[in-house]
C-alpha cells in the first residue's frame, strides 16, 4: 500500500500494479518454468542410476513410435471417446431438462449432483466394486430376475472401467448443457413454434444450436480428464486395461525413466490443447461453459 | 405449452442411479460380513475399526491441513491478482491469467508429472511442501477466475467516491471492496477446497514417503483388496458433508430473513 494520498485518476489505477507481483510470480515459478521444464526433459537422457542426464536425444519420441506405446494412445482415445460418448448421451438431456425446472428445482438439483462430487472421487467407485463384484449387487439382481444363470463377473472387465469413466465425469457435463441451456431464451422457441416449426425441428435448429457451447465444453471437460485417470482403470479394470496415465505413472515409480514419462505427456499435452483450440475455434469464446 | 412429465422422469432415473452405488456403501458399512456379497446383520465393527486406524486419522488431518494452507494462499494469490488486473487491459496480463488456469486445463496426471520432475530437480525434499505448492496452483485459478467475473460486474464508482471522500487504499479495500467481492472468494474457496482435499493423482506423484493424504491412502486401500473401512470412511464423509450443507442451508435461511425484515422494515 502506498502512504501518499493519491488524487489523480491515473496515479489510482496504476496504483494497483504492486498487487500482481505474488500472481506474476507464482504463476511463473510454479506454472509456466515447470512445464517448459517438462517439454525440455522429453528431449534429454535418463541416467544411469537415478535421475537425469543432460545430453540431447529424441529417444523418448521415437519410443512412443514403438507398436506398445502407439497401441496405448489408442486405446486411452478410444476409451476416453467412448467414455466421453455415453457421457454426453445421458448428460445433455440431463442438464437440458434441468434447465427447465423452476428455480426451486433448480437448486435442488443441483445440490443432488454436487453431494457426490463432494465426496471422495475413489470412495464413489468403490461402490461401483460392490455392484461389479462376482457374486454381487448386480448379478444377484439379473440372477434373480433370471436374465442371467451364473455371475458375470464384470469387475476388472472393459465394462466396468467404462461405467466408472461415465460416473466420475457426468457432473462435467451436465453442469456444462446446464449452464447453458439456462442462458437459452425460451421466446425464442416458442417464436419458432408459432411460425409452424415442429417440436423436434425446433429444438434443432434453435434449442440445440444455443446450447452447442454447453455440450462441447462438457465434451472437453470430460474428455480430457479421461485420458489421465488412471486410478479408474486400476480400481475398476485390475491390471488388464492399460492407458498412458498408467504408463506414465508406471514409468516414473517403476521404470524411473523421467524424461520418457515426460515425452509422454508432452504428447498427451498436446493433444489437449489441440482440443481446446478446437473448441474456441468451433464456439468462438475462451471461456470454458459451465467450468467453475 | 403444456409440461411434459418424462423429462422429469428422466432427470429422477438419472439421480437414482448415480446414488445406488453411494447408498450401497452405507449399507454395507454396517454389514457384519467382511465380504460384500453375503449380508450378516447388523454391526458397527467397521466404525470401531476406522476410529481406532491411527495411520486414517494422520492422513484426514495431514489432507485437512494442505487444502486449508491451499486454499489461504490460493486465496492471497488469485485475489490480489484479480484485483490488479482488473482496471487494466495489457495482453501480458491476460497471458499470465491463461498460464495460471493451466492447472486445472491439462490432464492431472501431466501437472503430477510436470511437478515431480521439477522438485526432484530442485531437490526439494518430498512431503508437505511439495504437496502444498502443487496443490495451491489448481487453487488459484478458481479463486482468480470467480473474483475477476465479480469485478466485472462491479460498479467501481464507489471506490472513487470513498476515495474523494478521503479514504486510505486500505480502508477503501476493507469497506467498499471486500464486502462486494466475498461471495465470489467464498464460492472459489469452496470448489478449490473440495479439489485439494480430493485430489489423488497430483498428490500420489508428489508426496514423500512419511506423509500421506486421506485419498492417497484410501487409493492405496483400494488397491490391496477388500477393505469395509472403507465403507464406514464413506459414510462419515456422506455425514459431514450433509451436516455442512444442513448448516450452510439454515444461515442462509437466517440471513435472508434478516435482510428481508430489514427491508420490510424501511
Amino acid at each position: 500500500m502506498t502512504k501518499t494520498k493519491i488524487t489523480s485518476n491515473s496515479r489510482r489505477r496504476s496504483g494497483n500494479v504492486g498487487l500482481m507481483i505474488p500472481m506474476y510470480v507464482f504463476t511463473i515459478l510454479f506454472v509456466a518454468l515447470p512445464i517448459l521444464y517438462l517439454f525440455l526433459l522429453s528431449f534429454l537422457q535418463r541416467a544411469q542410476v537415478w535421475g537425469v542426464d543432460f545430453t540431447f536425444t529424441l529417444d523418448n519420441y521415437k519410443r512412443i513410435l514403438e507398436p506398445l506405446y502407439l497401441d496405448t494412445f489408442w486405446q486411452s482415445l478410444k476409451l476416453a471417446f467412448t467414455a466421453t460418448f455415453f457421457v454426453a448421451l445421458i448428460g445433455y438431456p440431463y442438464g437440458y431438462f434441468m434447465a427447465q425446472m423452476n428455480a426451486v428445482w433448480k437448486r435442488r438439483m443441483l445440490l443432488l449432483i454436487m453431494i457426490p462430487f463432494w465426496t471422495s472421487a475413489l470412495i464413489r467407485l468403490y461402490g461401483w466394486i460392490i455392484v461389479f463384484r462376482s457374486n454381487g449387487v448386480l448379478d444377484k439382481i439379473l440372477m434373480g430376475l433370471h436374465l442371467t444363470k451364473q455371475p458375470l463377473k464384470l469387475l476388472y472387465t472393459y465394462p466396468a472401467v467404462v461405467v466408472g469413466m461415465i460416473y466420475s465425469l457426468l457432473p462435467f457435463m451436465i453442469l456444462a448443457v446446464y449452464s447453458s441451456a439456462e442462458k437459452l431464451d425460451a421466446s425464442l422457441v416458442e417464436a419458432s413454434r408459432d411460425l409452424g416449426a415442429s417440436a423436434w425441428k425446433a429444438f434443432w435448429t434453435v434449442s440445440f444450436r444455443l446450447t452447442l457451447p454447453g455440450l462441447l465444453s462438457g465434451v472437453v471437460l470430460s474428455f480430457i480428464p479421461s485420458m489421465g485417470l488412471f486410478f479408474i482403470a486400476d480400481i475398476l479394470g485390475g491390471n488388464k486395461i492399460v492407458l498412458v496415465g498408467s504408463v506414465i505413472q508406471e514409468q516414473i515409480t517403476k521404470g524411473r525413466n523421467q524424461p520418457f514419462a515426460a515425452a509422454l505427456s508432452a504428447v498427451l499435452m498436446v493433444l489437449t490443447s489441440v482440443m481446446i483450440r478446437l473448441y474456441r475455434k468451433i464456439t468462438g469464446t475462451s471461456q470454458l461453459e459451465g467450468m467453475m | 405449452m403444456k409440461k411434459k412429465k418424462w423429462p422429469f422422469v428422466y432427470v429422477a432415473v438419472i439421480t437414482v442411479l448415480t446414488y445406488i452405488p453411494i447408498l450401497l456403501t452405507v449399507v454395507y458399512s454396517f454389514n457384519a460380513s467382511k465380504l460384500t456379497s453375503v449380508w450378516e446383520g447388523f454391526s458397527l465393527k467397521w466404525y470401531r475399526e476406522l476410529f481406532r486406524d491411527r495411520d486414517l486419522g494422520e492422513a484426514l488431518i495431514n489432507s485437512l491441513i494442505l487444502a486449508v494452507l491451499s486454499c489461504a494462499f490460493a486465496v492471497l494469490i488469485g485475489t490480489s491478482g484479480a484485483l490488479g488486473m482488473s482496471r487494466r487491459k495489457r495482453k501480458l496480463d491476460d497471458a499470465v491469467a491463461y498460464v495460471s488456469t493451466l492447472p486445472i486445463m491439462i490432464p492431472e496426471i501431466i501437472l503430477g508429472m510436470v511437478f515431480l520432475s521439477v522438485f526432484s530437480l530442485m531437490g526439494l525434499p518430498f512431503g508437505m511442501v511439495t504437496l502444498v505448492i502443487a496443490h495451491t496452483t489448481f487453487c488459484v485459478p478458481y479463486i482468480f477466475t470467480m473474483v475477476r467475473a465479480r469485478l466485472v460486474g462491479m460498479d467501481r464508482s464507489l471506490e472513487e467516491a470513498a476515495l474523494d471522500l478521503g479514504a486510505t487504499k486500505w480502508q477503501v479495500f476493507r469497506d467498499v471492496i471486500l464486502p462486494q467481492i466475498l461471495p465470489a472468494i467464498l464460492s472459489g474457496v469452496l470448489l478449490a477446497f473440495a479439489m485439494s482435499f480430493d485430489d489423488v493423482v497430483i498428490s500420489i506423484f508428489v508426496t514423500g514417503p512419511k506423509v500421506n493424504t486421506l485419498p492417497v491412502k484410501i487409493y492405496t486401500k483400494l488397491k490391496t483388496g477388500v477393505t469395509p473401512e472403507i465403507n464406514a470412511l464413506a459414510t462419515v464423509m456422506l455425514f459431514v458433508i450433509l451436516l455442512c450443507l444442513a448448516g450452510a442451508y439454515v444461515l442462509g435461511r437466517k440471513s435472508q430473513t434478516a435482510v428481508e425484515k430489514a427491508a420490510g422494515g424501511k
